[in-house]
């Protein structure tokens, strides 16, 4: 599941812009290859996120993964449900089981990561 | 990489595969929380033939195997099994090993599959001329039944009575007029049952268990479940390196006869760090190889294995600790990349409920 919808980063965050702000959450195949997710880390509100840069830690029943910013921006939301049932990432991970919110995007940016064809065919030859 | 004599089933299944042991086996089907929550209250199949079975036999067996093998042997009645190690001369771990007495002068042993091959030449080296040695890790399939609702599949499938078996004890049984061994052991905690046939009739007894309500569950929620339970596993909490004394499971060490590596796991002056269960605060995780620390920094210690815990909701972990932290109660950190995660040393197990060493009938 690779929704046309969204930009997605080579580290597996897909980013989908609406109104200026930026919602981000880990691809499909991302929650797939962790497996059960049991504990998710998130940024303050107010950070100012650099895209590439780790911004946060998904941990899962066997391996604690970083979670890299798809872009620039500052932290205007996140998804405390996810404090209690971070298993919505599993079931959820286009909807429900979003991470965290950014405005002051750079839009610029957002050209440079991948549509959703172009992220299909980097997990095709993975 | 080898292949169980299962790997189409557990493809067909759609499992997750990964390489253990030299094996590709099965991490999980569904997902390793449902896999876990499966055992702990239903009903369960592992695939296990990736573990080695070998046979020691004849008259000197059983004094062979009391110097090769860490536990005492001549004391074990027929029919029982016995943890122990098979320890080299410093007291190392070079395998753990569960021995099966089938006769007066005949045994069992089931070792790791990445260890098996190391494990049949060392004992080979070390039993007498007229020792007979056979590695059935080939023709041996083992399938591993766990879970409250075992006990009913397992009286279902035998063709004798499993009323009366105890812990650690086994019975030479049949399905289907196909021989079976049925020994209640396990490495999940929970009343279960490990089973042995010929590697011909695996498939069968498979889908079998499966038919009868058994849900596949693979490594991944194997090891979340040994964890619980403060169970070792070799290559994490035993290695060849570690004196065996550390780990602490002293009924695993003879203190009345001589072995391989007893002079070293008896030297009191090199017990300098013990094996404790930590639990964490919330629910996240130690990794192995996480430092330990105390409440300056500095290092008291090492994880050797650490995860969330399904059944207790948050992260715990086994690891060394210098003895003077070892006691029950105290408060450690665990150093991360990200930070000192607080913990607590925790008596083990660490998930209390398991019902293995419940009595049987209760689950008939």
């Amino acid at each position: 599941m690779v929704p046309k919808d969204c930009r997605y980063a080579k580290t597996h965050e897909w980013v989908k812009v609406e109104n200026g702000v930026a919602t981000i959450g880990i691809s499909d195949h991302a929650q797939d290859a962790l497996g059960d997710i049991t504990f998710v880390e998130l940024p303050a509100l107010g950070k100012v996120l650099v895209a590439g840069k780790e911004c946060g830690v998904i941990e899962s029943v066997k391996a604690a993964s970083d979670i890299y910013a798809p872009l620039s921006g500052t932290v205007v939301e996140v998804n405390t449900s996810l404090n209690l049932k971070p298993e919505i990432i599993n079931s959820e991970p286009h909807g429900n089981g979003w991470l965290l919110k950014l405005t002051n995007v750079n839009e610029s940016e957002l050209a440079q990561l991948l549509d959703a064809p172009g992220y299909e065919h980097q997990l095709e030859n993975e | 990489m080898k292949q169980t004599i299962l790997y189409d089933a557990h493809c067909a299944l759609g499992a997750k595969m990964a390489p253990f042991g030299g094996y590709a086996m099965p991490i999980q089907y569904t997902g390793i929380l449902a896999e876990h929550d499966a055992c702990r209250t239903r009903a369960v199949v592992f695939d296990t033939c990736h573990m080695g079975e070998f046979y020691i036999r004849g008259e000197h067996s059983v004094a062979d195997l009391e110097s090769l093998v860490s536990c005492p042997v001549a004391d074990m009645k027929e029919g029982t099994c016995r943890y122990g190690y098979l320890l080299n001369n410093a007291g190392g771990v070079l395998d753990d090993q569960i021995l099966y007495r089938m006769s007066t002068d005949s045994f069992m042993m089931v070792v790791n599959a990445s260890t098996a091959p190391a494990d049949a030449a060392w004992i080979q080296s070390h039993v007498s001329a007229h020792t007979m040695f056979e590695d059935a890790s080939d023709r041996t399939a083992k399938i591993d039944l766990q879970g409250p609702l075992s006990a009913k599949i397992a009286a279902k499938i035998s063709e004798k009575s499993i009323e009366s078996l105890a812990y650690y004890s086994f019975i030479n049984s049949s399905f289907e007029s196909i021989p079976l061994l049925i020994s209640r052991t396990g490495y999940t905690g929970e009343i279960g049952f490990e089973l042995y046939c010929d590697v011909s009739a695996a498939r069968k007894l498979w889908d079998l268990l499966i038919a009868l309500g058994a849900e596949p569950a693979g490594l991944g929620a194997r090891d979340t479940l040994r964890l619980e339970m403060g169970y070792p596993l070799y290559g994490h909490e035993l290695n060849a390196t570690r004196n065996a004394q550390w780990a602490g499971f002293h009924k695993a060490l003879a203190v009345d006869k001589t072995f391989i590596g007893a002079q070293s796991v008896r030297n009191a002056a090199i017990q300098t760090h013990s094996l404790v269960g930590i639990m964490l605060s919330d629910r996240r995780s130690a990794r192995d190889h996480d430092a330990l620390v105390n409440n300056e920094g500095v290092v008291i210690g090492e994880v050797t294995s650490g995860s969330y815990s399904p059944s207790c909701g948050c992260g715990i972990a086994l690891g060394y600790v210098e003895n003077a932290r070892a006691l029950v109660g105290t408060k450690i950190g665990i150093q991360t990349a990200r930070g000192v995660l607080p913990a607590t040393v925790e008596k083990l197990p660490l998930y209390k409920q398991a019902t293995g060493k419940k009595k049987l009938k209760e689950f008939l």
